[in-house]
């Protein structure tokens, strides 16, 4: 009989880390001590603080274990497993060994995360006894497809993709289409750089995202959908297909869906690495087997989208809510978030901050609880300066504004987006106009092309700013960012152009002090940016190893052992880093100039 | 899908004749390559059985950078280079990549075992800086993983 059960997370993060080496472990060793039937290990999606993997989790008592090497394998089993005491060295924080105790589990609310981590995603059973297709069933049986977009309206459900279309009045444009037959589509092409959220999804709770698809489905009037995976995402493909063919050898798609006429079957598609196929006219075109470009809307995918047809379209995240909503009802879904922005977001929280990995959170929260209640705040030692929200996409925005909530109103008014939901903590070390320029070097390779404004704009902004951090940069080249991306913003084909400008736009609004330091000064005040910093020795730290003078390519780094410290002598120093790398002893030193 | 080799026109046969079915076609053609490429011929049985035009098959295979027209090494290594790598340090594994296999971006080993390439975001951020080498993630790199994923990979793993 099973006493035991231990949740173990095989996330890609954790699989990475080598969770497959710990089960093995955890295997051998509860073989030998006659425990196999005793104790369960159940391989479950992501459950959140990927840096601390590989995690597990042991039932009854929720004993959270992070870190886990195969080594441990025997001290758990023998200390915990029989003996009843749990590894304290393993916990998150010595003394708090179950989630609920660790702030960052604390402040969460799980709602499309419910499952992930805590269900083994590629057996469709224990889906089902989480309330699986319960709300398909719902549908099919007891409501009209009039009635489902009318609750799914209520709900107040935005599209969790980033641009925050609300979702039922989506699903009813689609509904009222004119042309048959009618698509449902859903976008896993997720490729913001720093988002995760539907990965893990995917990977850990893959028959939501059917369900969601399916429920969609029978309110718009389809009987086809898409799943359109990014190729980097094989777990998740191989989850998706494996959770498919359970559903169809279940009823739950197929023909004559729960004894209704309603009939729904899914095919999987998988993209080629272009970044620009996350936007949906895109990625209709990707399907329809041509060059992922985007096209001008309108018409909406809702009026013609795949093959000219009406296309519903949302996001993972977005289909993953859909069955929250029928089995609660909107009213229970909507009493969580803000006014305008209900239910849940899951972030993923990453850079300079105590945890990262996913979190799932009530909308409305505020940037500091989420940065550092939940994220514990920069490390020790630095100071938070900025959160970058949104991706690629997004903004950064400034410690003065940690008290604003987020949600998709109150960050749009920002200068920021609430994206796909990546979040990128920066502290003081970090370079705003090296952070833009970063970001704007990513979308100026991913345009697409087809359109001038996207195209040339990224290029011509992306020309300034290496200017700018090169310490050639004027002040009218301020001015002129702001008019080409606020150009870009009006005239660009699609979200990518039109959002491209954003965190250039936002660095500018929120540290125009920095891009003046860079031009005025010809000084990186964060020291970062290879032009724009002085190498200094500090005297205490030098020991006097010659690595500096062997490793510098203009004589700069000059000294001799017996007449400490060397010294870099600016006038020569073309700013390489050869001797800021060489140092074993980090003497050597970045200083702005 | 590599342990028994499928010719080329059984490969096409489990798609459906419709242009829907090129990317997935191109994926399976390139992968039944060992030289991980797509060939002229694979372009024209692609454009025969999805019913497009030869240019309209070029057009999206020069459009999409997981498909290549010029041969490429048994494994594909993709580092990524998005912002949550980068100040991860992914830098320090690429020059360990650049220096154990003696090539740059973009470049073949010699011996035709491993191809170089950047990509973006691969949304494993939580174990940045991260790599794959044809469809396994690795991740927390630094060089002593990165010689010994190489050397896992040299062994056939």
């Amino acid at each position: 009989m099973t006493r035991i059960q231990v949740l173990l997370c095989s996330g890609t993060a954790c699989q990475s880390s080598g969770s497959d080496k710990v089960k093995r472990a955890l295997l051998e060793a509860l073989g030998l001590h006659g425990l196999l039937e005793e104790v369960q290990i159940i391989e479950t999606g992501c459950m959140g603080p990927c840096e601390l993997g590989p995690v597990l989790l042991v039932y009854p008592e929720g004993t959270f274990y992070v870190r886990v090497r195969p080594e441990d394998a025997a001290e758990i089993v023998e200390e915990h497993f029989l003996k009843g005491r749990p590894v304290q060295r393993l916990l998150w924080t010595e003394g708090a060994p179950r989630p609920r105790e660790i702030p960052f589990f604390a402040r969460q609310v799980k709602l499309v995360l419910s499952n992930c981590g805590t269900i083994d995603p590629e057996k469709i059973d224990e889906y089902i006894a989480a309330r699986g297709y319960e709300a398909l069933g719902k549908a099919a049986t007891g409501m009209t497809p009039g009635e489902v977009v009318a609750e799914v309206k209520r709900s107040g459900l935005r599209g969790r993709g980033g641009a925050g279309f609300p979702t039922g009045t989506k699903w009813e444009l689609v509904r009222a289409g004119a042309g048959d037959p009618k698509y449902v589509i859903c976008n896993a092409d997720e490729g913001d750089p720093g988002a995760f959220m539907d990965r893990a999804i995917l990977e850990g709770d893959p028959h939501s995202i059917l369900e969601g698809m399916a429920i969609a489905a029978y309110a718009v009037g389809a009987n086809h959908g898409y799943v359109y995976v990014r190729a980097e995402y094989p777990l998740a493909i191989q989850r998706l297909q494996t959770a498919l063919a359970q559903a169809r050898k279940l009823g739950f798609l197929g023909p004559g869906i729960f004894e209704s006429d309603f009939s729904f079957d899914v095919e999987i598609r998988i993209g080629a690495g272009a970044f620009v196929c996350g936007e949906e006219t895109a990625l209709i075109s990707s399907i329809e087997g041509r060059r992922g470009e985007p096209r001008p809307r309108p018409p909406y995918p809702a009026t013609s989208g795949l093959w000219g047809k009406p296309t519903l379209i949302n996001n993972v995240e977005t289909y993953a809510n859909v069955r929250h909503i029928l089995l609660h009802g909107a009213e229970a879904f909507a009493a969580v978030g803000t006014e305008k922005s209900k239910g849940t977001k899951v972030f993923a929280l990453a850079g300079k901050v105590q945890n990262t990995g996913l979190v799932e959170v009530p909308m409305g929260i505020t940037l500091r609880e989420l940065v550092f209640d939940i994220g514990g705040g920069v490390p020790a030692g630095r100071e938070f300066k900025a959160v970058q929200i949104g991706g690629p996409s997004g903004g950064c925005l400034p410690a003065s504004l940690l008290d604003v909530p987020v949600d998709y109103d109150s960050l749009s008014q920002h200068g920021a987006i609430m994206g796909s939901g990546g979040v990128i903590i920066l502290d003081d070390a970090a370079c705003m106009v090296n952070m833009a320029r970063f970001f704007l070097e990513f979308t100026a390779d991913e345009s697409c092309g087809k359109c001038v404004p996207c195209r040339v704009g990224t290029q011509m902004m992306l020309r300034i700013l290496d200017r700018i951090v090169a310490g050639d940069g004027s002040e009218d080249d301020l001015t002129r960012l702001t008019e080409i991306g606020v150009m870009m913003k009006k005239a660009s084909l699609c979200g990518l152009g039109q959002t491209a400008a954003n965190p250039v736009l936002s660095t500018l609004r929120y540290f125009p002090e920095e891009y003046r330091a860079h031009i005025r000064d010809h000084s990186c005040p964060a020291g970062v940016c290879p032009n724009l910093v002085r190498y200094e020795v500090l005297a205490e730290a030098c020991r006097g190893c010659d690595a500096c003078r062997r490793a510098c390519p203009t004589g700069a780094a000059q000294g001799k052992a017996g007449n400490l410290p060397y010294r870099i002598v600016d006038e020569l120093c073309i700013r390489c880093g050869a001797c800021f790398d060489a140092c074993p002893f980090d003497a050597v030193r970045k200083e702005p100039r | 899908m590599k342990g028994k080799p499928m010719t080329k026109d059984a490969i096409a046969a489990r798609h459906p004749r419709s242009p829907e079915a090129l990317l997935s076609l191109l994926h399976d053609l390139q992968k039944a390559n060992p030289e991980n490429f797509l060939m002229p011929d694979d372009l024209a049985l692609a454009a025969s059985h999805a019913g497009l035009p030869l240019a309209a098959v070029r057009d999206a295979v020069t459009f999409y950078s997981m498909f290549s027209l010029r041969p490429r090494g048994r494994h594909i290594i993709r580092l990524c280079e998005s912002p949550n790598c980068h100040l991860a340090g992914a830098w320090s594994a690429l020059d360990e990549l650049r220096g154990s296999l003696g090539v740059d971006v973009g470049e073949t080993t010699s011996d035709g075992a491993f191809t170089l390439e950047l990509t973006s975001c691969l949304g494993a951020c939580g174990v940045a800086p991260v790599m794959m080498v044809d469809d396994e993630i690795v991740g927390n790199l630094n060089p002593e993983r990165v010689r010994n994923t190489l050397a896992r990979y040299r062994e056939g793993r």
